[in-house]
């Protein structure tokens, strides 16, 4: 499933010309992502949260050379599913 | 951030729809990506990332409050890999790659 699947269910239950349900679909993605560029966590009830975590620079090897190099400290972005879209996934 | 500031924020750039019928949307959204996942389809959200749905091996666990062994069976989780538009956006943010804070506990 991509973008336009979710474009043509909008378009489809509400009801909306495809142009507006595209520009809707891109305005929830561009919005989420503003959010989590500024480090602010999401919590969509019933789906999972979306967390920017901070890392610590770390000691790594480059698995080929076998040297070893420093990751540098980072922010990463996790999601934790909800109970709710767990068992979604899980029932019978 | 939660599901009803979303909504909020698109209202208020859309203008010319009711908070009620964004609301009916960002539902449909999610409840789409759910259905999907639990078909066991995966979604690809470009710039954003994709979801897929992976199989846990069933698996002897533990209940750790009393220690009683408990069988897991077979099941599926989702799993969430970031986009490489977003995973750049969020390590160079505003405050850079930043040292890191106090734990953030996820629920």
């Amino acid at each position: 499933m991509t973008k336009a699947d979710l474009v043509e269910s909008i378009y489809e239950k509400i009801g909306f010309s495809k142009k507006e349900s595209s520009d809707i679909v891109e305005m929830i993605f561009d919005t989420m992502k503003d959010t989590l560029e500024r480090g602010e966590k999401i919590k969509i009830s019933g789906f999972g949260n979306f967390v920017v975590r901070a890392k610590r620079p770390r000691m790594g090897r480059n698995p080929q050379t076998g040297q070893e190099i420093e990751i540098s400290a980072r922010r990463v972005l996790t999601f934790r599913p909800s109970q709710v879209l767990k068992q979604a996934l899980n029932k019978e | 951030m939660n599901k009803s500031d979303l909504v909020d924020i698109l209202t208020e750039q859309l203008k010319t729809l009711s908070r009620k019928e964004v609301d009916l949307i960002v539902d449909t959204v999610f409840d789409k990506m759910t259905e999907s996942l639990s078909q066991g389809d995966r979604i690809e959200i470009r710039g954003f990332g994709s979801f897929e749905v992976r199989t846990r091996q069933a698996r002897q666990g533990r209940n750790p409050k009393s220690g009683e062994k408990v069988f897991v069976t077979t099941r599926r989780v989702p799993f969430f890999k970031v986009g490489k538009e977003l995973k750049e956006r969020i390590n160079g943010g505003p405050e850079g790659a930043a040292e890191p804070k106090q734990k953030v506990s996820g629920e």
